[in-house]
């Protein structure tokens, strides 16, 4: 596994909130140009092809996830 | 505007008119006189083969069509003895500009560094590349180009393919040892063997027009995103020779073809683009992207070739381009297995290679036309991020995406023998050989490439330094940079380029691909890769 998933902030408080922050006043469709922007922004950082897909996996995970929780719901 | 630039006349041929009604016997007939299938013909010919070549028109030259010809291209066509008209004839560029909006976003040049015989690309006219070929095929007494001869039916046998050929005077049977269909992306062959053609069709519309007019830009290829004249969508702007300018403007998908190409629909477009309408139309054209390929390339005795056999979307000058690296890729390896040089099963590399090479190339293409035509939202406000970066930042640049132009493919190959020392650069095995700068011994400059082609491509062993000669099998070429009696390499731009020590050699396919490379050749290690590179093993 090339991705780190363990905790790397030592305040990780901090780094939530500067990105909550970061949206404040934003519409709904700046929020979004701000996400992709960011998003390709820290891609291009980490710089390794096989971080980004494994951290692809982990975000859609969420997706499935979350299809599956309606699911059982049902 | 698209007047034929070239008539040939039909000519009846003595295969035409036989007692009995027996086919004539031929060992290859190539089907289709564009790029791909007459430098297919010129390839064979001075290996030495008899070719009969068909096409069902008999002229050549409606509008430009594929117009960017890449380095590989013209190194092909310099074996083939029609680089320099190419080269002279055609407008030479290596820098291409993005602009987004107003502004210019980046710009790029594709071969930044001297010792090339060849630029990066030329632009010319698809009409010029072809009649030159036909020049051509007219001093190879080889070469049998029957114009008006239509393939309407194809039998396959065992050993063999026979054909029928409609003509002005009525249809004759032909037997063929190959079939070789260059017959284009709509090609009637592809439809004879029942091969399908899968892939993916492209929404969005675009407009290529040529025009005519004199205009001081220079010879760069210029594309927009968004520009003011074109307001959210793509342009791109080309030189062509004789003041003929390819201009090529994204559509929406609704766009009504028939009265988009009207030309008093096309002319206001263009007018806003350059800011006046002095200009006069060429050849008006709107087209839809398709990118696909058979699943083989092979099917009995027929081989598929260029177009016939793959199909991208124009933004990358991948079409053509990789259409005449199958010619060059099946060549040699037809001959050798017409002369029996090498088993039937060679044949089946030029399928594994070209197909790999093909889906690179649409994986290239789709990737720009996407980025060119966003499918869906997010995709768009992706875009516009990058679109946006790249005007303060170096990586956001390079991930715009405005067509990634045709470089040779590495082949993963059953005919390339791994290294098995360390390498620091160079071609490793399956990669096209690099050009560099050399001088001959009685000091007349040259090139590597020339060093290849001179006397007929054939396997070489182009070595390097003092090292050791090393018995070379007959029919293999021996290329030798430096030591005593070697090509003098000024500046030692050769040596650099392969990677090479004192007593490197680099074992070469005819088609000018690296089979397999030594730090330290033996005579045993030069034959084995010999060998797996002729498909004997």
């Amino acid at each position: 596994m090339a991705l780190s998933t363990s905790s790397n902030f030592a305040r990780p408080d901090d780094a939530f909130r500067a990105i909550v922050e970061a949206h404040r006043g934003l519409s709904e469709e700046q929020s979004a140009d701000f996400d992709a922007a960011l998003v390709l922004i820290l891609a291009n950082h980490i710089g390794d092809i096989d971080v980004l897909r494994e951290a692809i996996v982990l975000a859609r995970r969420r997706m499935v996830d979350g299809k599956q929780q309606q699911q059982q719901q049902q | 505007m698209a007047q034929a630039k070239t008539q040939f006349g039909y000519r009846r041929h003595p295969d035409q008119v036989r007692p009995g009604q027996t086919p004539a016997e031929h060992a290859i007939v190539v089907v289709g006189a564009g790029p791909v299938g007459l430098s297919l013909a010129i390839d064979l010919a001075q290996r030495g083969q008899r070719v009969v070549l068909l096409d069902d028109a008999d002229r050549i030259g409606e509008g430009s069509r594929a117009i960017c010809f890449s380095k590989r291209s013209l190194e092909y066509w310099d074996r083939l003895g029609v680089g320099d008209r190419m080269v002279e004839k055609g407008v030479v560029w290596s820098v291409g500009r993005i602009f987004h909006g107003e502004s210019q976003l980046y710009q790029f040049n594709l071969l930044p560094e001297e010792g090339h015989k060849r630029p990066a690309f030329i632009n010319l006219q698809q009409y010029y590349a072809e009649a030159y070929l036909v020049d051509r095929i007219n001093d190879l007494p080889e070469i049998d180009l029957r114009w008006c001869n239509k393939v309407t039916a194809l039998e396959q046998r065992n050993d063999s393919a026979l054909l029928t050929i409609e003509t002005p005077e009525g249809a004759y049977r032909l037997s063929a040892q190959y079939v070789i269909a260059c017959d284009g992306a709509r090609s009637s062959l592809r439809q004879m063997v029942g091969a399908d053609f899968a892939g993916q069709v492209f929404e969005d519309q675009f407009l290529i027009a040529d025009v005519k007019m004199t205009a001081e830009f220079p010879t760069e290829r210029w594309f927009w995103f968004d520009p003011p004249f074109h307001a959210g969508r793509s342009a791109l702007l080309h030189k062509q020779p004789d003041d003929v300018w390819r201009i090529d403007l994204q559509l929406n998908r609704y766009a009504d073809p028939g009265v988009e190409k009207k030309p008093e629909n096309v002319r206001p477009r263009i007018a806003r683009m350059l800011g006046h309408d002095k200009f006069d139309f060429e050849w008006i054209s709107l087209y839809k992207f398709q990118c696909r390929r058979m699943d083989r390339f092979i099917h009995g005795r027929v081989i598929f070739a260029g177009d016939s056999a793959h199909q991208v979307s124009p933004f990358g000058a991948r079409g053509a381009n990789s259409g005449l690296e199958d010619a060059e890729n099946l060549s040699w390896k037809l001959d050798r297995v017409l002369r029996g040089q090498s088993p039937a099963t060679l044949l089946e590399s030029y399928h594994v290679e070209r197909s790999m090479a093909a889906d690179e190339n649409i994986r290239e293409s789709t990737r720009s036309t996407d980025f060119m035509a966003p499918n869906s939202h997010q995709e768009a406000r992706l875009r516009k991020a990058v679109l946006s970066l790249a005007k303060e930042t170096e990586f956001g640049k390079r991930m715009v995406n405005g067509g990634r132009l045709s470089v040779p493919c590495s082949y993963n190959s059953p005919l390339s023998s791994a290294d098995v020392e360390t390498w620091n650069g160079g071609p490793r095995p399956g990669c096209s050989m690099l050009d560099a700068p050399v001088r001959t011994r009685a000091g007349e400059g040259s090139y590597l490439t020339d060093m290849f082609r001179k006397g007929g491509t054939q396997f070489a062993v182009l070595g390097f330094g003092n090292g050791a000669a090393i018995e070379l099998p007959g029919d293999v070429k021996d290329i030798r940079v430096g030591g005593e009696g070697g090509l003098v390499d000024p500046g030692g731009l050769a040596a650099k380029r392969y990677d090479a020590g004192s007593d490197t050699a680099y074992l070469l396919r005819p088609d000018g691909y690296v089979a397999a490379r030594f730090r330290h050749p033996t005579k045993a290690m030069v034959a084995a890769a010999l060998s797996r590179a002729q498909g004997l093993n």
